[in-house]
């Protein structure tokens, strides 16, 4: 029965080619307009790791306290997103998760084989980091857990720059010179480049997370001894101290800290730990106010750490609010196609066709407008995204939001799919009124 | 006359009916609010940095490794820009206006205020600073080159002196009297107002809505030093693509020991500032005409299928005497009532979405000009999209009434 009601409503559509294209168009344009911003919103709430997203975990310290100057407001008051370097060491030497690491990014040169250097963009951190983040090694691996100890001069890159720097040799054992040190490469990443850039949004909090992953890591105690600078985002609430001693001595907030707990239990035993950490130092006199602690989960953090651009929130506001009118649009053309076609059912119904025989015919053929509806909306979104591109629209790297503003496989089936729904709830009202056709009136007006 | 019929012949296509007026509702409201955002963010686009625009350009420089002799380094690399041939004035910079990044600071006009009066960007500049920047000074003098001392990373940034912004000046001291007065950075000594410059935007001013601060900016003499360095460079006029084609050999020639990351022109630091607002601006106007012709087409094809509809009725009006333009004058008639209506509605929606719109964006609200303006608009264009339609109507001969009984 499908089968013919689908011929009929290719043959119906037919016989009026203009006003079907207009329909299809119509549903097409909406569909391409909203599908371009779903893409890009989609993009910056993703799970960049499935697998451990929920066993990933940002511990927030209260480290600073409500707000005392007077006539100021609790209003603002929230934890820290990063902690300071005071913080992050005695959370890695208290060691209470199976894997930690304290961060930061840092702004390094190399020099090139043609002799020219050039900048990269650098990772502090400690071995732990690769495990805990699953970061895939095409040559190598991590360095040890004694690196960190002593300070070793070692350093893991990324594939794009070790293919720079080492176009026809494994890298793997070769020394490199970065800001002026030598270095031993001890592995090489694969393509590792998680969008969003979770494990650091600092710098990616207005772009939503666009950022790239570096090229460069580096144990984050030799950063500390050779004084890297940050490549990031520093806040203090006094006065910095002169100099790097008193940066690491100060409660500025600049380092990005990460546990790994496999389990809801080692989770809660965590939190318990940073909340005797802050009542603790609370006793000696460092923090004069109650203990606040929290413990997020990758998808707590992204939550609560990206932003979608304010540009972004206004085109995807217009642009859902243009769906509506065009499926309104074709809510209209509908309703006047049927009704303009009330003699035809009319005589299905008194050759003993049901109203839900009737009613499904007419949903067939608005189906089979949304179909090509939804096809030509894959096109218009892939024009809309090339042209979002085009006007820098997504602010971030240009690999980070090229992958974040691209149509997968999946992202073609909901825009198909949901063209061919919106079509249909749109067609619900007059699919309705056709189902309701007196056959007896039709067929005398006839 | 007509009104009435119209309105029986509408109680019979309810539906139809109110999905026009729905469509119009939010189109108008779309439109409406899209131009407000496009015209406020031209206005703001349009606002004068104070700089010597057309010809500047800014030098992003950091060092290979960590050098010591970072005062030394900058010295040779200033005098080398400043004997480039074309250039006027060159210095080392925190930061300039549009650029993005710069120090910002509470100032205060009491020495024990718990609460600024205002916040300031900060800018620290060398006794070139007036020539390099190309401000205007409007009242008192520039730094001199005994003023001016080397500032390092966290070091106090008090001064003796300091150069305000006119916008500024007035802030802090509204009665015009800011020359030679004091004011104080965040609980230093006394700082001496020595002089008044027209305008200097702040570096994120095109995030800044005017009214209220983009050119809250002080200017201090002091010579930074950090681990990267900005110069500013000033050309003569007509000059700047020369000197753009041959500044990063004239600085390698000092050291080829350097990353220079960037050289930008000054437009293209300004056309950079406002990139997101121009982009939202081209989009919002795409989406616009997009929407309009949507509903245009809407509106052709359902009075379509209502002309073929009432065939009969309008051939029995022919033939009762009507002329053809009675029969076009009712379609237009008729589309006034329900684009009328859902104008009305759209203004509603508009005005509420504008509210979100407003602070979302951080703009003023939209003035009535933009909803009498989008209400022509979309009224003129449902009025076009009826005419053909309408026509088409009016050609239906008065035979039609008893040719189909």
């Amino acid at each position: 029965m499908l089968g013919y009601y689908l011929e009929l409503a290719i043959r119906s559509l037919r016989r009026n080619v203009a006003l079907t294209a207009l329909m299809v168009t119509v549903v097409a344009f909406g569909i391409g307009a909203s599908m371009t911003v779903l893409t890009t919103l989609r993009a910056m709430a993703v799970d960049p790791i499935p697998d451990k997203s929920a066993q990933l975990f940002v511990p927030q310290i209260d480290a600073w306290g409500p707000p005392t100057r007077p006539g100021a407001t609790t209003a603002g008051y929230k934890l820290q997103d990063q902690i300071s370097y005071r913080d992050a060491m005695a959370l890695m030497k208290a060691h209470r998760a199976v894997r930690q690491s304290a961060m930061y990014g840092v702004a390094l040169d190399v020099v090139g084989p043609d002799g020219v250097p050039f900048a990269v963009g650098g990772r502090a951190a400690y071995a732990d980091f690769f495990r805990m983040f699953e970061v895939p090694f095409r040559q190598g691996g991590p360095w040890t857990a004694s690196d960190d100890q002593g300070a070793a001069n070692v350093a893991v890159l990324s594939a794009k720059l070790a293919n720079r720097l080492f176009p026809h040799d494994d890298p793997v054992g070769k020394t490199i010179s970065l800001s002026d040190h030598d270095y031993r490469v001890v592995g090489v990443l694969d393509a590792w480049n998680p969008v969003p850039r979770y494990y650091d949004l600092t710098q990616g909090q207005r772009n939503g997370g666009l950022a790239d992953a570096e090229d460069v890591f580096v144990p984050f105690s030799v950063a500390i001894v050779r004084q890297m600078q940050i490549s990031g985002t520093i806040m203090c609430n006094a006065r910095l101290g002169a100099g790097w001693e008193g940066q690491l001595a100060s409660e500025c907030i600049w380092l990005q800290f990460w546990a790994e707990l496999p389990s809801a239990a080692a989770a809660r035993d965590y939190k318990a730990f940073l909340y005797n950490y802050a009542a603790q130092q609370r006793q000696l006199g460092r923090f004069h106010w109650p203990p606040w602690v929290e413990l997020r989960d990758v998808h707590q953090w992204m939550a609560l750490e990206i932003s979608v651009p304010d540009t972004l929130r206004v085109s995807s506001a217009v642009a859902f609010g243009f769906l509506f009118v065009c499926l309104t649009n074709a809510a209209g053309l509908m309703l006047a196609r049927f009704s303009g076609r009330a003699g035809e059912l009319g005589v299905r119904r008194a050759m003993g066709a049901s109203r839900w025989d009737v009613g499904l015919q007419c949903l067939v053929e608005t189906a089979v407008v949304g179909l090509p509806g939804g096809l030509l909306g894959v096109g218009l979104t892939i024009a809309g995204l090339a042209s979002q591109r085009a006007l820098h629209m997504v602010p971030g790297s240009t690999a980070a939001v090229s992958r974040a503003t691209s149509l997968d496989g999946s992202m073609i089936l909901i825009t198909v799919g949901l063209a061919v729904c919106a079509t249909v709830c749109s067609a619900l009202y007059p699919v309705w009124r056709a189902s309701r056709v007196q056959p007896a009136w039709q067929l005398k007006t006839q | 006359m007509e009104i009435l019929p119209i309105l029986s012949a509408l109680r019979r296509n309810k539906v139809g009916a109110l999905l026009i007026g729905l469509q119009i509702a939010l189109t108008l409201a779309i439109v409406c609010n899209c131009l407000s955002v496009i015209e406020q963010y031209r206005e703001r686009m349009a606002r004068p940095s104070g700089m010597d625009e057309s010809n500047i350009l800014s030098v992003n420089n950091t060092w290979v490794g960590q050098p010591e002799d970072l005062k030394s380094r900058t010295q040779a690399d200033i005098a080398a820009l400043r004997s480039m041939p074309g250039v006027l004035d060159a210095e080392a910079t925190s930061g300039f206006p549009l650029g993005g990044s710069a120090f910002v600071l509470g100032i205060s006009v009491k020495p024990d205020q718990k609460q600024p009066t205002a916040s300031t960007a900060e800018y620290l500049v060398d006794e070139h600073g007036l020539a390099v920047y190309g401000v205007k000074l409007v009242a008192g003098r520039w730094f001199s080159a005994g003023e001016v001392k080397d500032l390092r990373m966290g070091d106090d940034e008090s001064a003796p002196s300091v150069v305000l912004t006119r916008n500024l000046a007035r802030t802090l001291f509204p009665a015009g009297d800011a020359l030679g007065q004091v004011v104080y950075i965040n609980e230093s000594p006394p700082i001496r107002v020595v002089g008044i410059v027209e305008r200097a935007q702040s570096p994120w001013a095109s995030f800044t809505q005017s009214g209220t601060s983009p050119e809250n900016s002080i200017f201090l003499p002091h010579q930074f030093i950090g681990g990267y360095a900005s110069y500013l460079v000033r050309t003569r006029p007509g000059d700047l693509a020369s000197v753009l084609a041959a500044v990063r050999d004239r600085l390698y020639a000092v050291t080829r020991r350097r990353i220079i990351t960037s050289v930008t022109p000054y437009p293209e630091i300004r056309a950079r500032a406002y990139q997101s607002q121009r982009s939202l601006s081209i989009l919002l106007g795409g989406l616009c005409a997009l929407l309009l012709t949507v509903t245009a087409c809407g509106i052709v094809g359902l009075v379509l299928y209502w002309v073929a509809q009432r065939r009969r009725q309008i051939g029995m009006r022919r033939a009762l005497g009507a002329r053809r333009v009675d029969i076009v004058r009712y379609f237009q008639l008729e589309n006034l009532l329900i684009a009328g209506t859902g104008a009305v509605l759209g203004i509603a929606i508009g005005l509420a979405g504008n509210t979100w719109l407003a602070t979302t964006l951080i703009l003023s609200r939209m003035s009535v000009g933009y909803i009498v303006v989008g209400a022509i608009i979309v009224l003129a264009l449902s009025q076009v999209a009826v005419l053909w339609p309408a026509l088409r109507a009016a050609a239906i001969p008065p035979a039609a009434a008893i040719r189909d009984l």
